[in-house]
Formats: C-alpha cells, structure tokens, sequence
C-alpha cells in the first residue's frame, strides 16, 4: 500500500499490552507445574565449605534441591559461555551452580523446587551453606592494584584481556607537536538495566519425547536454544524449543545466557516436570548483566587552529565475576572502533584493559560501548571548545568529518558509509534558539542565583550489527545475518516469520508496514511471527539497533524474491512473457498496457491451485532469506540539552532537550520518536541518577529501587525531536537504526551542560551520576 | 518478593482491633499497608498474624471543632491533601499530604500509618511536630494522647505501644495572619523526602510574633529549630537566613544519594526557602 512506510500508523501490539492481555513468561500456567527458587550467595567471594539441604527437603511439598554436585551427577556440560573471544582472553570456567566458590552477591549455589513458589522461597531460606568469606574487590581501578584479591586463579592480576586499537607512536607524536592538549580522568558509571519485567523462565521436560520447551525472557531464542544445549545442558539443538512470549524490555539484559534460566532447565529435567522461576527485583538487581563500569584517562590533541591532531584513551572496563555472554565486545569493538565520532581524526589509538571484579558481569546495555565511547570523545570535545577558546560549536563544525569525505575510513577500522554532520548541528542549534541562550546565561553569571548551561553532544554510532564475516574476524562466536520467511497466503494476506524477536519495539507494526509497501496491501493483511524456535527458521534476534536494517532487509529480500515467483506466474496466466511484467500496487501487469492485469490475490491462488501453471515451476509463493549486510550503519546527529543548576544546594533541573537525528530512512516516525524517548530517558538517567554501587565488600547497596534511581516521568521534561534523512547506502530500506541513539547521545550532553553552566566556578568535571551533593561539594571547592 | 507466611485477620471495630492484638503476640496492623508490605515481601518484617483495620471507618475522616481539626488515623494522604478544612485551618498539612509519593500511595497510604511507621524521610512528621498536633492512641487499658514533638523516638520508632491503635491526631489551626509552607528536597530513588522543611510565621503590623521551623530527613526523628530569633523582626531574608542556619542535629543520617553533612547544609538551605515563603503567604 502507498504511503504506509514513514507514516505512523499505530502500534498493533498495544492494545492487548494496555487492556493487560499480554501474556510475558510469568502469567504461564502449565499442568504440573513446579517452582523453583535460586539459593544465592551472601558474599562477594567466599568457599563453600558444604551446603546442608535437609532442612529444606524436610519441608512438606519440597520436590528437589540441587546443587553443584547435581550439575556433575547429571553428566552435561554444566557451564555458562563467553560467545566473543578476544586474543589472549581469559576464559576461566562460569559454573551454572557454584561449586567451591562464589564469586559476587548472587552467585547461584543451589535451587530449591517445591510445589509452590512461597514454598520455594521458605525452603531456600532454610538451605544452609558453609561460607568462608574471603576478601573482595568490585571497584575496576583496585581489582587492579598489585595485591588486589584475584576473581579468578588463572586470570593474573585480574586482568581478563588486553587489548589496542590505533597506532600509539603517531598519536604520541600528535601530541608532542600539539598548539593544545586537553585531557581527563573520568568514570563511566555502572548502571542495572531494569527491565520492569524481571527475567523469567518456564521450562517444560517431557521424558516421553525427549523434547524440552522453553518459554523465557529473551531478546534471542535461537542464540539462547544455542548456547543452553551446547554449553549448558547438554541437549540435542533439535529436541529444544524456546519461545519468547511477551517480553518487557530487555535492553540487552535478555540478549545474554545466564545460569539461572540452564539451573530451571536442569531442574525441569531431573524432574520430568514444568518448572517456573521469576526473578524477584533484588535477583535481577544482583544477576542481570549490568553496563558500562569504565575508568578512563583520554586526552585530545589539537593544532593552532583548533583541529584536532590526535586522540588518546587508556580505559579500565569491569568485566564482574565471570564473562558474560558479549562481554568482551563492549569496551571493544564496540567502543574503541567509535573514538573517531563524527570527527576527523588523524591518530587515535586506545587501549582497554579488561579486569574481572567480585561484581554482577557487565554485558550489552542499550548502546553498549557506544555510549562510553561518546562520553569520551564529547567530554573531550567541550574541553577543546574552552582550551581552544573556539567554543563547542565551532570545534565541533572545524573537525566534522566534511559532507564529501564520505565513505570515510577512520583510523580505528570502521569506515562510515555515509553522513552529514553540519545540518543536524544548525538545526538543533537553531531550534534550541542558541544565541538568545548565551544571552541569557551571560546576565545570569552576572545577577548570580540559578545558573543555566548549554552542552552538546554530537554523536556516531555504529549498529544494524553486523557483517558477519566482520565479526567473525573479530572474534563473535555467532554470525549477524538476519533471516526471514514471508508467505503469501492463498487469499494474498501474508505471514512473516523474522528471525528479529521484538521485546517492545513494534516489529509487529513496522515489519507489517514494510510488507505492506513493498506488495502494495494494506498492513492489515501482514502477520509478523517470531520468537519461537519450532515456528521460526533461525534468527540473531533483536539487539544493537539492527531490527529494522538487517531483518527489515531480509524481509524486503524476501518479498523480492516474491515478486519475481509471482511474475512467472502471472506471465503464464496472461499469457505474456515475465520480463514483460511489472508489479505496481499489488498487482502484476504488462508493463505498457495497465488492463493486461492480475491483482496479486488471483497470482496467490494459482499458485496454491497449481492448476493452470507453468510446468518448471513449483507451487507455493513464499521465500526464505537470510540478509547478511555490507557494513554498520552508521546512524549520528547533534543533541542539545539546557539545564539549570541550583549552586546552593547542588539540584539540576532539565529546562531544554533537543535532538536532530540522522537514522536514515523512518519506517514509522511514531516509533522512531518513541525509541528516542526512552533511550533519552536512559541517558539522561544515567547522567543525573542511575548509579550500580558496590562497597568495599562487594555488598550492592543500590540493590533495590529505593537507592537505585530509574528516571519516572515526572524527573523529565518534553524532549523537541527533529531529523536530517542520509539514507544508508546499503541496505534496501535506507534505514539505520534508532534504538540506542538516544541513550548514547545524551549523557555528554547533559554533563557539558552542568558543566558549561558552572563555568564560572572553575568546574571542568564531575563524574556521574551527577548527584546534587556532588554538584554541590564541587561549587563549594 | 515474597513474605514470609503469615495468617490474615479483619477487623470490624477499633474494639475487635485491639482484641486480636492482645491475642496475637507481635501481630502487625494494616491501614493502607503501603509500608508494611514492601517491609513484609523484603523479609524485613515477618509478623505471624495481620491484622486489617483498613475498613474502620470510624477511624477516618477530618473534622474541625474549638479551634483544632481532627484527622482520623485511616484518613488517606490524598484526602488530606484534598480538604477543605485543613486547606482553611492547617493548610501546610495538605501541602505536605500532596507530596507524598504518587497517586496510589496517597490513595492508599493513611496519615496514622504514616507517623506510626515513623520513616525520618516521611513528609507528615515535621509538620505534625511544627504545628504542634497531638497523637490519640486507645489501648484495652484506655486512651492517651501523647504531643507530636515526644512521640517521634527515634529511626522507625514511636511512642505506639504493642497493645494499642493510633486513633486520630489533633491539630491546632492556624491563626490569623500566619503562612506556612512545606517545601520537599526528593530522593530521586525513593520519592521520600532527603528534606522536608516545614515551617509557619505570624505576622501582625509587619513584624514577625511567632515562627516555627522543623525539618525532616537531617536526623532520624523531625529536628526542630529555634527560630525564635525571628520574633520581632520584620522577617528580612537575611534575618531568616540567620535563624535558619541554626539547624543542628548530633547525629545526621546519610546514605549514598546523600550524607549527613550535606543533608544538614540542605535543610538550612530549604529552612530558609520554607520560611520565606510561609513569610509571602502570611
Ligand atoms: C511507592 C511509595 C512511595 C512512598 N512515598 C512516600 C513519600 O514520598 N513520603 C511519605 O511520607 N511516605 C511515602 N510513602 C509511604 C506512605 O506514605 C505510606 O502509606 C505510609 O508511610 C504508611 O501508611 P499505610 O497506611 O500504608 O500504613 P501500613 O503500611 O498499613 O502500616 C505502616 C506501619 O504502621 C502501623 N500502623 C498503621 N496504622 C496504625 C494505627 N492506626 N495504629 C497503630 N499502628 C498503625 C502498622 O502496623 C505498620 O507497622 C511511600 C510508600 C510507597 C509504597
């Protein structure tokens, strides 16, 4: 249908979301069922000296209680996997129970099974476990320090990988010739991803097949059937079934394998039972991989005339306990290939140092890596703007990567497809009325009182993840391509198998929306099916903005291939040769003479029918196809955040948030905007108040949401979106991505707003979370 | 999250209440239970019996009589909020109610649930303290009243014996020519107050005859402070700044959104701003 891709039609997944009539993991109900609860560990890092479940098993309805020794028993491989492998990483072993030794607050060393799930959580109480605590550390830069207790025996020094990108002699000569160096130490704050639905897993084992479903929380069903028979449970891939039912967000915390959901499949086995687990918020506080977790000294160097000569980052990143599932990616390929922003950049060279902590692992978190990435290069950028006395628009503007310049390789092997940076920049300055801004802060420095700042952020990101032949070489354990399955009905309405399994986007609504274009029908007649793996070919699921660029392509791949069926099908029934024929608004005519016609329905029928047909071809109109793209996309824009500070007591108020974002093509803008809202909310969360905080004993303090901040609605303010369209080069829908934009973006602009706006104190940092009393201990020296 | 087991019980009168607690050794009341069941799921409190007083209606409502509104123990912070009789009477009390958490918890969350689980970063404490209310509390022995400045004892901790109810507290009006103001600094997590400045002047013929100032979130109970410097002036800011920079407490809490120290630099700041405007509104 005409006019369906870029238009915002509503989102078809709501209405049984919003009446209540979703179904997520936890509202299954299987006959039999069983639940279990997960015995975790009080310490940070302690020996298990044994673990007495008598007591537990004594409790009337108490099915099982198994721990470590069960795992062995069972005979499978019993272990939680790393799927991306750096040179020289760290690999020590993630038992999915604990045997001798935990090593966070959380740490699974036994599951209780009873009838009931209060049961289930009394029982638990009541397995005792012979701890030795040993000393601890969580903090990234003291797991460093010589003496630091060690995470694991064979990771000396704590260190789980060293790793460089760059050329670190041409940046050291930058810097030696350099008119201006900037430079800075600086946390990246460790952050929980809270997904309101907490992770969840039903898993049913049925002895008299063999065949185990699984329903779970997962942003990938396929990677998870994957990973949990391979490494965990030891299953033949075909005898398991996953489906993702409804799932309330994940932010990359349901991309990962965890132990907990192989422990309830485990239990679910020696059982012959369904069995349920569900996080409670303090388990997914303590297991969820969280983000970020960097320190970070990165210095900027600059020539005479503000261009920038060279670029430096040397970054701790905190891996936690045991490698999560992408862990050694983030603070990677996906940071380090991003330091050249939107910038061009002669020598960068950064080096990160992975190191694993008596912590929860740190995996993906919306925009993972990307994120941290922006903090540095825009923290650096603002710096620049004041040593260079330039200001933060003009250094931006004097080192943007030039319109002409693209396709454009950086010195840290990405090479951007396509861009635009000056006119995102001016219209987000124009919108956000810039001069008459520095106005007014001008006369509020002078009056004293509230002061306001201005603070940019000009961002790249790379996404639609990824060329798989790329990541491979880079050390991903999976590929990237993306797959799907369209078929036309025999009455011409249409399913779509995708391999992209939705977790709150609206794949539903835009896959049908692409559908609908490209075959000229209404969106109503497209079914979009995923997250099941008995229903679904195969699939990399839904993470890394990638839905719409790399499984929207499969689609249109598909419909292509179609098309071309359908072409000799209604050649042979028009009597007309294929070549000849055009598809225009859902019909198949002789190119020249519109009334030599068949609407597609007339196609799809002969070709179920097969009864008047041509002989070569086999009946049927659908087609599978896996789209494997060319490159990232690579997604930018300027955001602008405007803030007020409190200097007596330390309080920022948001007052403005502008954001021009370059995406590519927009499929619905309704849900475009509304994936920057919520990645805005995150990064802008992540600057004021969101803050992970382990003491010195590896004890999470901000383990509930009592200390730990999310943003409400009431903590923000309406957001002024606007976009420049570069359509990605490569792909069929000239789409990019939009899912994480908003939380990479935001954060560096809304530091260098408290900091512009506190200028006049000398104040050039502050770490995030920007908490009122640090902003206050700051003005007050 | 999941409690502890715990047997339920329904209370039709303050009588039947106040049986079953002597029954039941460490049973727990529920008004609106917004406190004690997070406490309950959290394992925090795992009471053997609870005992739903939620429907007593004899325990709710606001009326005002010689001078004082009375405000039943079950009277919900959003009816508070709302009213017509503190808004003419003690109209720093429904200021204080209107902060309270969201609109759920005010629906549900009771005035006598408030004070009784005594949270030092509860909005009602500081300003039952600066208005003077007392706290009625009935118990199979009789009823007592005990003043809001003494009933408040330290973190969670009240003057509430195991064997009795809150009924209602008193709340003197406030008189001619005196405002008052709340003024909340949010914990950004929990929505309770990291400082609640609740704070009343008087005023005849342009100087200042009585001022009162108490603060929430500094100290484990509400901290009261003197501002009796205020009298007799005209109530300039720098006069206000002065008597409000006299809040001093041994021993402040803190926690990682914000220290003692800061708390007590934050509650100067919010005393001053609380008294000026209860000086505008005057
Ligand atoms: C999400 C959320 C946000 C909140 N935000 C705020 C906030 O910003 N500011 C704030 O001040 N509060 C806040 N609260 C607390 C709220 O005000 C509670 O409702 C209140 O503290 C307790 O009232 P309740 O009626 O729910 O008491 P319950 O939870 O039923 O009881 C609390 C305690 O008081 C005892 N109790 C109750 N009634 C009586 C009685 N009549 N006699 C003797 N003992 C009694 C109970 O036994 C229990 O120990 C919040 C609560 C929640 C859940």
């Amino acid at each position: 249908m005409a006019g369906v891709l870029g238009t915002s039609i509503k989102r078809r997944e709501d209405p049984a979301l919003i009446t209540g009539r979703g179904k997520y993991t936890d509202d299954l109900q299987a006959a039999d069922m069983a639940h279990a609860a997960i015995v975790r560990s009080p310490y940070a890092h302690a020996r298990i000296r044994g673990i007495d479940t008598s007591a537990a098993e004594a409790l009337p309805g108490v099915l099982a209680v198994l721990t470590a020794r069960d795992v062995a028993a069972a005979g499978i491989p019993g272990v939680v996997p790393v799927g991306w492998l750096l040179p020289d990483l760290k690999t020590p072993a993630h038992p999915m129970i604990a045997a001798d030794t935990v090593r966070h607050v959380g740490d699974a060393v036994a599951v209780v099974v009873a009838e009931d799930r209060y049961l289930a959580r009394d029982a638990a109480e009541r397995v005792a476990v012979d701890y030795e605590p040993l000393d601890a550390v969580a903090d990234v830069v003291a797991a460093l320090e010589d003496g630091a207790p060690a995470v694991h025996e064979d990771a000396l020094g704590n260190v789980a990988f060293d790793w460089e990108i760059g050329d670190r002699e041409s940046v050291d000569a930058a810097f030696a010739s350099a008119a201006n160096t900037v430079e800075l130490d600086l946390r990246n704050n460790r952050l929980i991803p809270h997904a309101i639905e907490p992770r969840a897993v039903l898993a049913s084992y049925d002895s008299s097949t063999g065949e185990m479903t699984i329903h779970m929380t997962s942003q990938n069903p396929h990677v998870h059937r994957l990973l949990m028979t391979l490494a965990s449970l030891g299953m033949p891939e075909h005898k398991v079934r996953i489906v993702a039912p409804e799932v309330g967000g994940g932010f990359g915390s349901k991309i990962h394998h965890y132990a907990d959901e192989a422990i309830v499949g485990l239990c679910s086995m020696k059982l012959d039972r369904p069995v349920k687990w569900t996080a409670t918020r303090t388990e997914t506080n303590l297991t969820d991989a969280h983000g970020r977790d960097h320190s970070t000294h990165c210095a900027l160097a600059l020539d005479a005339e503000g261009r920038i000569t060279g670029l430096r980052v040397d970054t701790a990143a905190a891996m936690g306990a045991y490698l999560s599932t992408f862990a050694p990616a983030v603070p990677t390929y996906l940071y380090g290939t991003l330091m050249s922003g939107q910038y061009d950049i002669p020598a960068i060279h950064c080096h990160v140092t992975g190191v694993f902590t008596h912590t929860a692992p740190v995996d993906a978190y919306r925009g993972a890596g990307r994120p941290e990435a922006t903090y540095v290069v825009e923290r650096l950028m603002h710096l620049a703007g004041e040593a260079t006395g330039l200001g933060p628009v003009e250094v931006r503007k004097r080192n943007f990567v030039p319109a002409d310049a693209f396709p454009y390789q950086t010195q840290v092997a990405l090479a951007y497809d396509s861009g635009n940076y000056g006119p995102a920049m001016d219209r987000a300055l124009e919108m956000i009325g810039y001069d008459d801004l520095r106005t007014e802060q001008a006369s509020r420095r002078d009056n004293g009182g509230k002061q306001i700042g201005i603070g940019f952020s000009s961002y790249i990101e790379a996404c639609g993840l990824a060329p798989s032949a790329v990541v491979g070489s880079l050390g991903a354990q999976a590929g990237q391509w993306e797959s799907a399955d369209v078929r036309v009905h025999p009455t011409a309405s249409v399913t779509v198998y995708t391999g992209s399994s939705s977790h709150g986007q609206g794949h539903e609504t835009t896959f049908s929306q692409i559908v609908a274009d490209k075959l000229g029908i209404a969106p109503e007649a497209v079914e979009v099916i995923h997250g099941d793996t008995d229903l679904v070919q195969f699939g990399m699921g839904t993470y890394g903005s990638r839905s719409a660029a790399v499984g929207g392509s499969a689609i249109v791949k598909s419909v292509e291939k179609i098309i071309e069926k359908g072409k000799k099908i209604a050649a042979h029934l028009l009597e007309a040769s294929a070549e000849d024929l055009e598809y225009v608004d859902g019909s198949f005519r002789v190119a020249g003479s519109p009334d030599r016609a068949l609407a597609l329905g007339d196609v799809a029928l002969q070709a179920y029918l097969a009864h008047n047909y041509p002989d070569d071809l086999e009946p049927g109109l659908s087609a599978t196809s896996f789209y494997d793209p060319a490159n990232f996309t690579y997604p930018f824009g300027t955001h602008v955040c405007v803030v007020e500070v409190d200097t007596e007591t330390g309080s920022i108020d948001l007052l403005r948030y502008a954001a021009v974002d370059d995406v590519g093509n927009v499929i619905n803008p309704m849900i475009v905007d509304g994936q920057l809202h919520g990645g805005l909310a995150q990064g802008i969360g992540q600057a004021l108040w969101e803050n992970a905080v382990y003491d010195d004993s590896g004890q999470l303090v901000s383990g509930s949401l009592m200390d730990y901040a999310v943003p409400k609605i009431h903590n923000l303010i309406p957001f002024e979106l606007d976009r420049t369209t570069t359509p990605c080069p490569h792909n069929p829908l000239g789409v990019k991505g939009v899912g994480e934009a908003g939380a990479i973006a935001s954060p560096a602009a809304v530091v260098n707003a408290v900091v512009d706006a506190l200028a006049p104190f000398g104040i050039s940092h502050i770490d995030m979370p920007l908490t009122p009393e640090k902003v206050w201990r700051a003005v007050n020296g | 999250m999941y409690p502890a087991q715990f047997d339920y019980r329904r209370a039709g009168s303050v009588d039947e209440a106040l049986g079953l607690l002597q029954e039941n050794e460490d049973a727990k009341l529920m008004a609106g239970g917004h406190s004690l069941i997070p406490m309950m799921k959290l394992r925090l409190a795992q009471p053997p019996v609870v005992i739903d007083i939620g429907r007593l209606d004899e325990l709710r409502g606001i009326s005002e009589a010689g001078g004082s509104v009375r405000v039943g123990s079950l009277t919900t912070h959003a009816d508070i909020a709302a009213s017509d009789v503190l808004a003419a009477h003690c109209p720093v009390l429904a200021e204080a109610a209107g902060h309270i958490g969201d609109a759920q918890v005010r629906n549900r969350g009771t005035i006598g649930g408030n004070i009784a689980h005594a949270d030092p970063g509860s909005d009602i404490p500081p300003v039952l303290v600066l208005l003077g209310a007392s706290v009625h509390l009935q118990s199979p022995s009789g009823t007592r009243s005990v003043a809001a400045g003494d009933f408040f004892q330290d973190l969670l901790m009240t003057d509430v014996g195991e064997d009795e109810i809150l009924t209602h507290v008193d709340v003197p009006a406030l008189g001619a020519g005196t405002g008052s103001a709340y003024l909340k600094f949010e914990h950004p997590a929990s929505g309770y107050a990291v400082v609640g400045a609740a704070a009343s002047v008087t005023v005849q013929d342009g100087r200042c005859t009585a001022a009162g100032l108490v603060v929430g979130g500094v100290g484990a109970v509400p901290t009261a402070v003197d501002v009796s410097s205020l009298v007799g002036t005209d109530l300039s800011d720098d006069a206000i700044a002065a008597a409000a920079s006299g809040l001093d407490t041994e021993d402040p809490i803190g926690d990682i959104f914000a220290s003692g120290d800061y708390r007590v630099h934050v509650g100067k700041v919010y005393g001053k701003r609380a008294l000026a405007a209860a000086r505008d509104r005057a």
